[in-house]
């Protein structure tokens, strides 16, 4: 099953997004992540969702989703060459032997602590979502308080573009 | 002009030109109850429950090609009418439902009769709206007329909470001429590339078949699809949606496919080698078991609606485009081609089709003491001469009447296709009847299915709607019974009855005329008598063989060359139920 990032313009109205996902779960499509909000023309907004499935399954997604009345334009970014990105928050506990190790290992990631207490760090890093899994992969399970992370996004490269 | 929320939406609907409104009050659209009894030119039909206004304004729609309009309370009223916007959207009939709300300022607080009707319709209606600004009023009834329409057909919910519509609250009123959805635009005209490839590979067929749905009706292309028919030579047969957008008793026309179709459209459907779908969805009551599902047919499909196509059948050639045009610029490109149907080819083709026919699949007792329901059909087709429009519930009745009237034009047949809704064909007979006070209207109900809505009698008492009730009392709800003696070694359970109404007292009851027969030479004369009295609704309770089944059947997890066809005529009738 493919993993697929469908990008999604919409009319920025109260209902559209429960309409995309009561589609989702009337159709027993799954839904890996979703963000969305609003575009640059706030009349609009802006939607990614990465789902998983074969061809067929694929098709019907964006047929279904193109006949909701609120969606304006579509594009499976998974067909082209794109770039996405993924926010990250992380909170770490730290005890004064490890700062240093848990500060190096953000930088080689690039990543950034945005946040300090005494006991704790909060490390902000956008990436591919790869790099976020390995990243936590590489601290140890046990110091992780809490980890957010926004689901990603993605934007096609070269001059096309999604737009009203 | 300066209207109030209640005025704008009466005159939103009279610039649109509707003229009848289904429905029933409560507290919060009193408002708009009250601006209704302040004018004469919206006429609004009082049913006896919700479910009965959207399932006659559903057959008025059907009847007309006329979107039908109906008007509900917040609460109970709005979710007694989901199973009529379920019907609708399922058919793809374009309904336009008002339904009140709480006022705004107490949405989302559990107010008295609040039900959040945008979310419980989201799945069963092509668009809905909440009205949160009176000034938006006019412009969003006339978004959800055209999304009703437009494209696609379907039921667009407009629920309007009640301050919306307070009488002391005026604002500029204009109804739009016309509005565009930027979001929203449904493709009309089919692709070039596409239907040249399309013609091409139609012309090339030695054994093609024409297989039209209810798109062609609701896309008004019945002439087209004649022409196109004619002009190729073809057989051509229609779903259960499509019955008489082609004639019936048109000698190209094999009958109805799927699971209670005719075997030669089935087989015709199996052997061939190129089939053209017409507003038709391939749903599995027509394709079967899809692995076995028309094994050598390339299939072009032709669809207004892109996700209706390979959606369970993958095809060749799609072509997205609404059928009338698409239609108008194949026969174009037909008449032009160089390519040569092979006659001989279509000949033998023709020829076998000519054998599967010769089988008579369709053949019933007819020397049997009792009444046979296929019989009852074969006399209404007769004593209505094929013009009625017959409405059905859901069940063998259905099948029959689907089966044994040979309905020759379009819009005539109103059934519930989709959602297979019990209770549809009263109120729809009664939609249909207003629509169309000169014409015929039977509806073909059974016993099971008439109790579901049975209290819209009243509706067509006050409304003087005489309609024919045909209702094929068979003391079971024979299409559960027959698939329990088929797949469950004939353990009927739950499908009978103990009590079963006189139905005769009750229709009296109602105000009508009752007649219950239960001998078949009684069938014709009453269907005569019923039909010459042209300002009473009939109720005619006809016993039938309550051990007759649906043939021919393509069971379960079957593929259409491997129907269950009638034994041997006869043996039904001394046959006793296990
Ligand atoms: C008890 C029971 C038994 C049944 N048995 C059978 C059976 O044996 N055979 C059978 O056929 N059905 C049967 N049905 C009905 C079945 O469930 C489906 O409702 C029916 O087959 C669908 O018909 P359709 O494919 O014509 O599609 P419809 O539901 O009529 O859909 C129309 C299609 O046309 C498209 N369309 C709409 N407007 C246009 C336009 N302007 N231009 C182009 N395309 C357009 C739509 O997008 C849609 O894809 C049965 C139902 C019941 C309740
Ligand atoms: C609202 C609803 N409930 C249940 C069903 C399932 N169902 C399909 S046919 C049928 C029996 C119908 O009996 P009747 O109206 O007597 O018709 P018959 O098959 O006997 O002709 C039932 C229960 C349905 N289609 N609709
Ligand atoms: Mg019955």
């Amino acid at each position: 099953m493919m993993r697929h990032i469908i990008s999604i313009l919409m009319e920025n109205e109260s209902g559209a997004l429960s309409r995309v996902a009561g589609l989702f779960s009337a159709r027993g499509y799954n839904i890996e992540s979703l963000t969305v909000a609003p575009t640059e023309d706030p009349s609009l907004s802006r939607m990614t969702l990465v789902t998983r499935g074969n061809d067929e399954i694929i098709e019907q997604i964006t047929k279904q989703l193109n006949k909701l009345i609120d969606v304006v334009k579509l594009i499976d970014l998974a067909d082209s060459f794109h770039i996405e990105r993924e926010l990250l928050m992380i909170k770490v506990k730290t005890t004064p032997e490890m700062r240093d190790e848990i500060r190096s290992m953000a930088d080689i990631f690039r990543g950034k602590i945005i946040d300090v207490t005494p006991t704790t760090y909060i490390i902000e890093m956008t990436g591919p979502s790869e790099k976020l899994d390995a990243f936590i992969a590489a601290i140890d399970p046990e110091s992780i308080i809490e980890a957010v992370r926004s689901g990603p996004t993605g934007i096609s490269r070269g001059e096309l573009g999604l737009h009203l | 002009m300066e209207l109030n929320g209640a005025q704008i939406v009466v005159q939103s609907l009279i610039d649109e030109g509707v003229e009848y409104i289904f429905g029933y009050p409560g507290g919060a659209v009193l408002h708009l109850y009250d601006a209704i009894f302040q004018q004469e030119e919206l006429k609004h039909i009082l049913v006896r429950h919700e479910q009965g206004a959207t399932h006659a304004a559903d057959g008025y729609a059907r009847a007309t090609g006329k979107p039908g309009v109906v008007l509900v309370t917040s609460g109970p009223g709005a979710t007694n009418a989901i199973t009529g916007i379920a019907t609708a959207y399922l058919d793809s009939i374009p309904l336009v439902v008002i339904s009140g709300q709480v006022s705004l300022p107490v949405i989302g607080s559990d107010a008295f009769q609040e039900v959040d009707m945008v979310g419980i319709t989201r799945p069963c209606v092509k668009h809905n709206f909440l009205v949160k600004d009176v000034t938006k009023l006019a412009e969003t009834i006339k978004k959800a007329f055209y999304v009703a329409t437009s494209g696609r057909p379907g039921p667009v919910v407009i629920d309007i909470p009640k301050d919306i519509t307070a009488p002391h609250i005026k604002v500029p009123y204009s109804y739009p001429d016309s509005v565009s959805i930027r979001s929203y635009n449904p493709i009309v005209t089919g692709h070039k590339g596409q239907i040249k490839k399309a013609v091409e590979l139609l012309l090339s067929a030695k054994k093609p078949i024409i297989y039209s749905g209810g798109g062609v009706v609701l896309g008004e292309a019945s002439e087209q699809l004649i022409e196109f028919t004619r002009t190729l030579g073809y057989p051509i047969t229609n779903t259960l949606m499509g019955l008489g957008s082609y004639p019936a008793t048109d000698k190209q026309n094999v009958g109805m496919l799927g699971m209670h179709g005719t075997y030669e459209a089935n087989m015709a459907m199996h052997e061939s080698d190129v089939i053209i779908a017409i507003g038709a969805r391939f749903d599995d009551r027509v394709t079967g078991k899809l692995d076995l599902f028309c094994p050598n047919a390339k299939i072009i499909h032709i669809d207004i609606d892109p996700a209706s196509i390979s959606k369970t059948v993958r095809v060749a050639i799609p072509i997205v485009g609404d059928v009338k045009p698409v239609l108008e610029q194949m026969l174009e490109l037909i008449k032009a081609s160089t390519i040569k149907i092979d006659a001989d080819a279509l000949a033998q083709w023709w020829k076998q089709i000519s054998e599967w026919q010769a089988i008579n699949c369709l053949e019933f007792d007819r020397s049997s003491p009792l009444i046979k329901p296929q019989y009852v059909i074969e006399q209404l087709h007769e004593v209505t001469q094929g013009n009625a429009y017959v409405t059905s519930d859901v069940g063998q009745h259905q099948m029959w009447a689907a089966q044994y009237y040979k309905f020759n034009k379009p819009r005539r047949w109103i059934n519930s296709g989709g959602l297979g809704t019990m209770g549809f064909g009263l109120p729809a007979a009664i939609g249909v009847k207003l629509a169309f006070p000169d014409e015929d209207v039977a509806c073909v109900t059974g016993e099971a299915s008439i109790q579901m809505c049975i209290q819209e009698l009243s509706t067509a008492l006050q409304y003087k709607t005489p309609i024919k009730i045909l209702n094929l009392n068979n003391r079971y709800m024979g299409m559960v019974r027959q698939w329990q003696e088929f797949s469950y070694e004939s353990r009927y359970s739950h499908s009978y009855m103990d009590t079963i109404p006189e139905f005769v007292k009750l229709a009296e009851a109602y105000g009508h005329v009752g007649i219950r027969i239960d001998k078949p030479e009684e069938v014709r004369p009453t269907l005569e008598a019923a039909f010459a009295m042209k300002d009473r609704t009939v109720f005619i309770d006809i016993m039938t063989d309550r051990t007759e089944n649906v043939y021919p059947m393509i069971e379960a997890g079957k593929g259409h060359h491997d129907m269950k066809l009638r034994v041997a005529i006869g043996t039904s009738t001394d046959r006793e139920l296990a």
